[in-house]
């Protein structure tokens, strides 16, 4: 069964703060929930499908339907880190296709700043069977994705310089946010310039932690019809996942090569048709990667594709993440997802920032990553279109 | 033994991976290899991932030498590495010491005298054991080994 046009995001919203003070997570996925079903035009009492991953406290979607007062007959809490929120639109869209749910809420809120709280789910690995080979080594997430920077450096001549021009590009967008956590242009120069974490990463090279959330309601094609809103139709939706595989890993791909390829095929379009992509940013190297395996390129392609500009709105070859991403716009719970796909939805509705905005945008990708390039992760790629 | 580089760590051994700890205290590298399907299990379990199953698994000693696949220096570590200064960590490309069969890519730290520039993708490297010991107010002195490695 192909998705393609079985479901539509008929409202999403992201937290306009930070940091959001006085405040509990809860609250906030309640806050964010409101503001995606008040731009559908729809209630609360309207939904019936609520999806949350490790971000949501508590029982997750047993905690969090209490609190927000609503009854859902589907509920999922997927968890693939910050690809988890894209997971769910491919889950809501299959679940309102099967004839579950109609209306189907999705909500990402943290406060890691002033809840002092951690990565959500990272206090969940304690008794993994791989615990005792990998986390008493230093291995904080950022040193993996340098491992993955370096031997893509290694086995494909890939720069720094090449990686800092991601950066440049999200921190060209995010001077037209005016909600962005980093406004300030950046060159290819301070990037190198900043301090390094991780060698070969830079501080600029890796995302920002602020609090914040956001919400997406995915509906059913006869609720769409009904809603003065422009509903963006669900085109195509794939998932992947990688791990250490027995020893094999392979630092230089991640499962878009799984996740890619599927959506694709299922909107029956290519990276060629894609006007706008919205890829998940932890680090820049995750959007190199990704870029590769996402076929907008040849694999170790990556760094001549983002050299010059190519990823700058609203003229470069594939404009991408024009509200600043997670590397300057918003990355809540350390973990971002739902914001691509924010971003994709006003691209294609035409509502990006003016100095951003995609001429004629028919077609977008929004693209997570979650987990750690270098050990176990998830991909999900979602396509979406202006219209049917 | 060697007196530990870097921090090390209480670890719970299980019945997958027992052996595997009491080798590294013996000063060996024993991996589970499963014969049929030719191939090394990392991290060490009691089922092979290739065929699923777990019965002809036996454990082998490998080497302890290999290559550096990927490494990253971290300028800083948080918790108890706070205080480790810049220190290397790195997947190591395992030699199986068997004939057309790949060593796995463990995770692991660079460690030794050398200086951290010298530490390359492709530089060859062999294990040592980091050890101290650890006083546990149930258990009394208990040995705590890990699996590092070092420039050759």
């Amino acid at each position: 069964m192909s998705l393609r046009g079985r479901a539509f995001i008929a409202g999403a919203f992201e937290h306009p703060l930070r940091t959001i003070p006085d405040k509990t997570v809860a609250q906030v996925h309640a806050e964010v929930a409101g503001g995606a079903l008040a731009d559908a035009g729809l209630t609360f009492a309207d939904v019936d499908g609520y999806f949350c991953a490790g971000d949501a406290p508590g029982f997750g979607p047993l905690s969090m339907a209490e609190y927000m007062g609503i009854s859902p007959t589907h509920i999922d809490s997927t968890e693939t880190g910050g690809s988890s929120y894209i997971v769910h639109v491919q889950h809501a869209a299959e679940a309102i296709a099967a004839g579950h749910c109609k209306v189907a809420l999705i909500t990402l809120a943290g406060l890691p700043r002033s809840s002092g709280a951690g990565i959500a789910g990272a206090g969940r690995f304690g008794n993994s069977p791989e615990v005792h080979f990998e986390n008493h080594f230093g291995m904080s997430i950022v040193a993996g994705y340098a491992m993955a920077a370096r031997r893509h450096m290694h086995e494909f001549g890939t720069t720094s310089e090449q990686l800092a021009e991601i950066k440049v590009a999200a921190s060209t967008h995010a001077q037209h946010n005016p909600n962005a956590f980093l406004r300030d242009v950046v060159t290819i120069e301070e990037v190198l310039a900043s301090r390094m974490v991780a060698d070969p990463l830079h501080r600029l090279a890796g995302c920002v932690v602020p609090a914040g959330g956001g919400a997406l309601v995915v509906v059913a094609p006869e609720i769409a019809k009904s809603l003065q809103r422009h509903c963006i139709p669900v085109l195509g939706t794939g998932t992947g996942v990688k791990h250490v595989d027995n020893g094999r890993i392979d630092l230089t791909h991640t499962a878009a090569v799984q996740s890619g390829p599927r959506a694709f095929a299922e909107a029956g379009v290519s990276p060629a048709d894609i006007d706008y992509a919205s890829i998940y940013d932890s680090f820049t190297i995750t959007v190199l990667v990704a870029l590769e395996d996402l076929g907008f390129c040849a694999k170790g392609e990556g760094g001549r594709f983002v050299a010059d500009g190519a990823l700058q709105a609203p003229f470069g070859r594939l404009p991408f993440n024009t509200d600043g991403g997670g590397l300057c716009n918003n990355h809540p719970s350390n973990r971002g997802g739902i914001t691509q796909v924010i971003e994709a939805v006003r691209q294609l509705r035409g509502e990006a920032h003016s100095a951003v905005q995609v001429p004629d945008c028919e077609i977008a990708l929004a693209h997570g990553t979650g987990g750690n390039l270098a050990t176990r992760m998830g991909s999900s790629t979602l396509i979406l279109g202006r219209s049917l | 033994m060697t007196a530990p580089f870097l921090p090390l760590a209480d670890v719970e051994t299980t019945v997958e991976n027992r052996p595997f700890w009491d080798a590294l205290r013996n000063g060996r590298l024993d991996l589970p290899y499963c014969a049929p399907c030719s191939a090394f299990v990392w991290y060490p379990r009691a089922i092979c991932p290739a065929c699923h199953s777990g019965n002809d698994i036996m454990w082998r000693t490998l080497p302890g030498t290999g290559r550096v696949y990927s490494y990253s220096v971290v300028a800083k570590g948080s918790g108890r590495w706070k205080e480790s200064g810049p220190y290397v960590v790195a997947y190591v490309q395992l030699d199986s010491g068997l004939v057309g069969v790949d060593g796995p890519r463990v995770l692991t730290n660079i460690v030794g005298d050398q200086p951290q520039q010298e530490v390359k993708v492709d530089a060859a490297v062999r294990m040592i054991i980091d050890s101290d010991v650890k006083n546990d107010a149930k258990l009394g002195d208990v040995v705590r080994n890990l699996l590092r490695f070092t420039l050759v």
